[in-house]
């Protein structure tokens, strides 16, 4: 009985997955995520491997622009 | 009604932010170059219309989006729009991270970066198709919400939602043959099969 018990509350969580991290669900549902969360290490590794990886990726695409454009767009539009 | 001269002091610090969007939409630098400078002239002549105190991050991206459609994607006598299907839930932990794979005291962010290079991660996100990177990249670099990426793409929430679903999978999917292409090329280290027999 726990045991599918707990994997509806998996299935739950993972259905809400991509919500959750981005910050889409309202604060009940999210709570009821983070409270599975604290229950289940195995959602729990999976859901940070996917914050963690969404981390890796933004780092990766910022850059800084280049001083000759930036000082192009500054003359450019005259400020 | 914003006053235009408060315009460099808000919008050029924004300007890494925009300049590292417009790289990961073009996928060109001189036309990341282009579309960042049309972007600030448009914003610049538009900044009466902004309203002050509303997000003037989306509020510029949404004009580089716009600008990146009209011009770029035009260019390109409308594409074949590839349409993925939807993959696999945790594609790349079961692959990297899950079970026995994991490793003590290795972060998640060393089991990605053991298994793919950084350039290989910035060219995962460049080989997604039109339509799907932008949204993954406004979701997951930028952090915006579901209602500012549907109104920068001028397409439904529920269409934004499903491009960024597919298309992380599809990212995750991606990371993963990178880095098996590069270790079926380059790996002359014994497998883990053989050490164990």
């Amino acid at each position: 009985m726990s045991t599918s018990k707990s994997a509806d509350s998996c299935n739950d969580a993972v259905t809400v997955l991509h919500e959750y991290l981005d910050g889409e669900l309202t604060d009940q549902r999210r709570n009821a995520i983070i409270t599975h969360l604290d229950d289940c290490s195995g959602c729990f590794s999976k859901f940070e491997f996917e914050q963690e990886l969404r981390a890796v990726v933004a780092n990766h695409c910022r850059t800084t622009v280049p001083d000759e454009l930036r000082a192009a767009i500054i003359a450019e539009i005259g400020i | 009604m914003a006053d235009q001269t408060q315009f460099a002091e808000l919008a050029m610090p924004l300007m890494d932010t925009l300049y590292s969007g417009a790289l990961r939409m073009t996928r060109n630098r001189s036309d990341a170059e282009d579309l960042l400078q049309e972007t600030y002239l448009k914003a610049y002549r538009a900044f009466g219309s902004f309203t002050d105190g509303t997000n003037l991050k989306a509020w510029m991206y949404r004009i580089l989006t716009n600008t990146y459609i009209n011009m770029y994607r035009a260019k390109q006598r409308r594409p074949e729009q590839i349409e993925l299907v939807e993959g696999e839930e945790f594609y790349l932990y079961h692959r990297l991270s899950g079970g026995d794979r994991a490793v003590l005291g290795r972060s998640t962010e060393d089991q990605i970066l053991d298994w793919v290079t950084s350039a290989e991660v910035v060219d995962a996100l460049d080989a997604l198709p039109d339509g799907y990177r932008e949204a993954v990249l406004l979701a997951d670099v930028e952090e915006f919400s579901y209602k500012e990426i549907a109104e920068m793409l001028d397409i439904p929430i529920g269409t934004v939602m499903s491009r960024i679903h597919r298309g992380r999978k599809r990212l995750q999917q991606l990371l993963y043959e990178f880095g098996s292409e590069r270790g079926l090329v380059a790996d002359q280290s014994p497998s883990a099969t053989e050490v164990s027999s």
